[in-house]
């Protein structure tokens, strides 16, 4: 009985302490990955390669998300506000809701689910199938070769993403309000541009989806470097890394928000 | 895919996004208005501003001609001393302008109305307008209009 309960508590503080111990090698993992990140602006070439990857192949489900989010916002803001007869400012709904939340946000998960768990699986590969080792071997710094330009490639290419998928959201508001709704088109414009502030809404915006996307590549390429080497250990880093990264940036949205949009 | 494509690709994406920067700060945001900083600066001194906020628009004959740069409360005065930057195109308001606390539509949010008066000098930077009338406040109506209709009985 006693034995039991004693095993219990063992098991909770095994789990803790694995966790901290976790925490800490992510950390570290960082500190590593930073460090040699200058050394790879010898390299343009590989981050090139992986902006193609992380970057360039994202961009499909990024404007389609996009396009569909600003119509579909569009639409909800017209039927909630023509009761007000402020249907005028449907713009403003859209473009605020787009530049400081959406934006960042729903590209942050999308990224999550398309590139970093693509990332996760192909590290993790290279590391069940002994590749990192090998180039130890060969005196090629992994973390140099490997790890840093799909760091690097994915903190850059999240800004952009969410840039592109606000604005092609607002093109669909655009063509949903004013093309199928009727709105006035000069005052689609001209309400956004007297309510939405550069500083405050558009780099602020920014500033989230570069957060975002560091915390992300963070995740993405640490639970890589960091699996089980077995088809399973792979599967459940790959999970993790969807599963984390999304937790991360809603949290971290809150926050964020609360800081920016605080007053 | 051979370095010359994925180069190309890339070097689009990176072209999309800055120019999807370009087009929010210049289509929906207030950027192409930002020339507010080199204006001049009046103050109006009020009873009661209402709802009116730093960055609420000065307008006078409905048109747009500056900012409300800045409000603070005159402890000496017990009034709200509102400071605006008027553009400088729009230098010609005589001294006995009238400032007014004015709400654009029923619910709209409030806004400074000038209103130009006959004197032959003008306002300057720095300068004080001194007829002014406050926002109006709906519990100070509704009390009014009930007093009115007692003293009417």
């Amino acid at each position: 009985m006693m034995n039991a309960v004693l095993e219990r508590f063992r098991t909770i503080g095994h789990r803790t302490l694995s966790s901290i111990r976790r925490l800490g090698r992510g950390h570290l993992f960082l500190l590593n990955v930073i460090s040699v990140l200058a050394g790879m602006m010898t390299r343009p070439g590989l981050l090139i390669k992986q902006m193609y990857s992380v970057g360039v192949l994202t961009l499909i489900i990024i404007v389609v998300a996009g396009l569909f989010v600003g119509m579909v916002m569009a639409l909800q803001s017209y039927y909630a506000l023509v009761d007000f007869g402020a249907e005028d400012s449907v713009s403003v709904m859209v473009v605020l809701s787009l530049l400081r939340e959406l934006g960042p946000v729903v590209t942050g998960l999308l990224f999550a689910g398309r590139a970093g768990s693509a990332l996760t699986a192909e590290i993790g590969l290279m590391k069940a199938t002994e590749q990192l080792s090998g180039m130890e071997m060969m005196a090629v710094n992994p973390m140099q070769r490997v790890i840093a330009p799909r760091f690097l490639a994915s903190f850059l290419s999240m800004p952009l993403l969410a840039l592109i998928f606000s604005a092609v959201g607002v093109i669909g508001a655009y063509m949903v309000a004013v093309m199928l709704l009727g709105l006035d088109d000069g005052a689609f414009w001209s309400q956004a541009q007297a309510h939405v502030d550069v500083h405050l809404d558009i780099v602020n915006g920014i500033i989230k989806s570069a957060v975002f996307g560091f915390v992300a590549a963070w995740i993405a390429v640490f639970e890589g470097y960091d699996c089980i080497p077995t088809s399973e250990g792979l599967g459940q880093a790959t999970t993790r890394t969807v599963v984390y990264s999304s937790l991360a940036i809603l949290g971290l949205d809150f926050v964020l928000t609360a800081l920016m949009f605080g007053d | 895919m051979n370095t010359r494509t994925i180069e190309l690709m890339v070097g689009l994406f990176v072209a999309a996004g800055l120019a999807a920067l370009f087009m929010l700060a210049m289509s929906v945001s207030n950027l192409t208005t930002y020339g507010d900083n080199d204006g001049y600066v009046l103050k109006a001194r009020f009873d009661n501003i209402g709802g009116l906020k730093v960055r609420s628009q000065v307008s006078a004959s409905g048109v747009r001609v500056g900012r409300v740069t800045g409000i603070e409360y005159d402890n000496k005065g017990y009034e709200a001393l509102v400071t605006m930057s008027i553009d400088r195109r729009y230098d010609k308001f005589p001294l006995d302008t009238s400032a007014s606390v004015l709400t654009s539509g029923l619910l709209g949010e409030q806004y400074i109305g000038l209103d130009p008066g006959a004197e032959e000098e003008y306002l300057k930077s720095g300068s004080v307008i001194h007829i002014t009338q406050s926002a109006l406040v709906l519990e100070q109506i509704i009390g009014q209009f009930l007093y009115n209709m007692a003293d009417n009985k």
